[in-house]
């Protein structure tokens, strides 16, 4: 079995974001970035279903921190960290064609990655890659079992119903959650890692049709009143009193 | 090419509130004709979806098989030309947008909170960065726009009428995807959808301990306690207990939402609780421009002086 795992870094929406003076896009100087949280879903759950033997490999567009984002994979457990170099899209679109040059060999059973990210305006980045790659693709998964050459999952739709399918493999999956929340890498680890490891660098060529949109604006969004703020918990609790729950 | 494509999508035989949501964007657009495109059984229900002057059946079961409905989708875009085809930013939706934009070459917008015609195409703003940011783009059309459930009206788009129908044949395709069965939800031991009153925790609570005083909270108030997403994926607490997208839909009298930052996906599930109050130490929290009261402070230092205050 042979896993590949897409992982993507975004701005850290722990931190304020500010457009910047273009107008149209994050200022980049004082954002931080993190492992979509989705994709960390995605590797934990390819560390699940393989056992020895087995290969999940670890993919990622370059940027910055990506080492750092590959040797955490390795030392999860991932077999190879792969970073990707070239021509680089910030759009879902460009980002599965770089994916897609990347895996168009064939030699993966299964490509995981999370179900969205929280730039993706073009769309998702499994079922573009999937129609890249000519795959089948299910989104919103929460759970897999693998046997001769078949996924069967499940897709979670609203209300907490779910659908389980059948899927011939080789195929996209998008990750919503691992059957367990993704596990740790401690820093001694990474550490050690990154000094006994070696990274893959493969240049990929990313131009991909033309996306047909183009952003015009970037603005926080226009809101109504908004809540009226109170100053403290006594505030706050005259309000529930109000409202008859205190 | 002209006139809006809406795909109609149903869950348990009703057809959902994101369809009437499309279907009502769809008509405000002026765009041309209206025409919904729906599966299976569905299309004996034709007579709901009077905002459409045309329903397209394009067979299939009501499985929601994704590789089966995009192939069917994406013939009916063909046969009709659309300047527009509408999808739900939804679990199936995000299996059928890509396929058929990338198979007819359209462009794709996701999340989409606002649309209208514009210099021959669309400009569309799309609700990124977990709600924080709103990005505007210009669209060429034809086009393939997925709508975020929640931002348009639902009942412009409720109208019962007699559409035109007509049936769709889809060559058989694929099949590398097989729908096996519908898996209803475990009943957790509190329905969260008919409480009165619910404490929902969020990231911000930070640790699975320290949920103990979200609960405490919720004792004294007699309220339920619920939580998003990324409590339930981080195993604090159990699926049935969460809301938003993929979890429940509520109403409740109160909602207090604790350290929840509110993202699209939460949104969807609680906006129309009656009165919202929102506790977020990040004062920029998309939460506070949906909540009709907020506090701006540390969840712990709150809850421990109203769980003081109320003991």
């Amino acid at each position: 079995m042979k896993i590949a795992v897409l992982l993507k870094m975004v701005p850290d929406l722990v931190e304020e974001l500010e457009v910047d003076a273009s107008g149209k896009a994050l200022d980049t100087e004082e954002l931080k970035f993190k492992l979509n949280e989705f994709d960390d879903h995605a590797l934990e759950e390819a560390l699940l279903l393989t056992s020895e033997g087995d290969d999940v490999v670890a993919f990622a567009l370059d940027g910055d921190g990506v080492e750092k984002l590959l040797f955490t994979a390795l030392a999860k457990g991932a077999s190879r960290g792969v970073k990707l170099t070239g021509t680089q899209s910030h759009g879902s679109g460009g980002q599965a064609a770089a994916f897609g040059a990347a895996l168009s060999d064939g030699e993966f059973d299964l490509i995981l990655t999370g179900v969205q990210s929280v730039d993706d305006r073009e769309g998702q980045l499994g079922p573009l890659l999937a129609a890249h790659l000519g795959l089948p693709c299910i989104s919103v998964v929460t759970g897999i079992s693998l046997d001769a050459g078949v996924a069967t999952v499940n897709k979670e739709y609203s209300g907490g119903v779910m659908a389980e399918f059948e899927v011939e493999l080789p195929a996209v999956l998008g990750i919503q959650a691992a059957r367990q929340p993704p596990r740790y890498a401690p820093v001694s680890k990474v550490r050690q890692i990154q000094q006994s490891a070696t990274l893959e660098e493969l240049v990929v060529d990313s131009a991909g049709p033309g996306a047909g949109s183009e952003v015009i604006a970037m603005a926080p969004p226009e809101t109504g009143e908004g809540a009226k703020m109170l100053d403290n918990a006594t505030a706050l609790l005259e309000v529930l009193r109000a409202e008859g729950v205190a | 090419m002209k006139g809006v494509m809406v795909v109609c999508e149903h869950l348990s035989g009703e057809f959902t509130d994101i369809t009437f949501e499309m279907l009502g964007l769809a008509t405000s657009l002026d765009s041309g004709e209206v025409s919904g495109v729906t599966f299976g059984a569905m299309g004996g229900k034709s007579g709901e979806l009077g905002a459409a002057s045309n329903v397209i059946l394009a067979g299939g079961g009501d499985d929601f098989n994704p590789e089966t409905y995009a192939a069917a989708v994406k013939v009916a875009v063909e046969a009709h030309s659309p300047g527009l085809l509408l999808v739900g930013s939804t679990s199936m939706g995000m299996d059928l947008a890509s396929p058929v934009a990338a198979a007819l070459d359209l462009p794709l917008v996701a999340y989409c909170t606002g649309i209208e015609a514009s210099g021959g195409g669309f400009a569309c703003t799309s609700s990124l960065y977990g709600g924080k940011m709103g990005v505007s783009s210009q669209v060429n059309s034809p086009a393939v726009v997925m709508v975020l459930p929640g931002a348009f009206d639902t009942d412009a788009g409720r109208v019962a009428g007699s559409p035109t129908v007509s049936e769709l044949t889809v060559q058989e395709s694929g099949g590398k995807v097989r729908f096996s069965k519908l898996i209803e939800p475990d009943a957790g031991d509190v329905d969260i959808t008919q409480s009165g009153v619910l404490v929902a925790v969020g990231r911000g609570i930070g640790s699975k301990d320290d949920i103990e005083l979200a609960e405490e909270l919720a004792e004294l108030l007699e309220a339920d306690l619920a939580c998003s997403r990324p409590i339930v994926d981080a195993g604090w607490m159990e699926k049935s207990r969460q809301i938003g997208k993929s979890g429940f839909k509520v109403k409740p009298r109160v909602y207090i939402a604790l350290g929840i930052s509110g993202a699209p996906e939460h949104i969807e599930g609680m906006k129309e609780s009656a009165t919202i109050i929102a506790i977020n130490c990040d004062e920029n929290a998309p939460i506070f421009d949906i909540a009709h009261y907020g506090l701006a402070e540390d969840l712990f230092d709150v809850c421990e002086e109203l769980i003081e205050e109320l003991e």
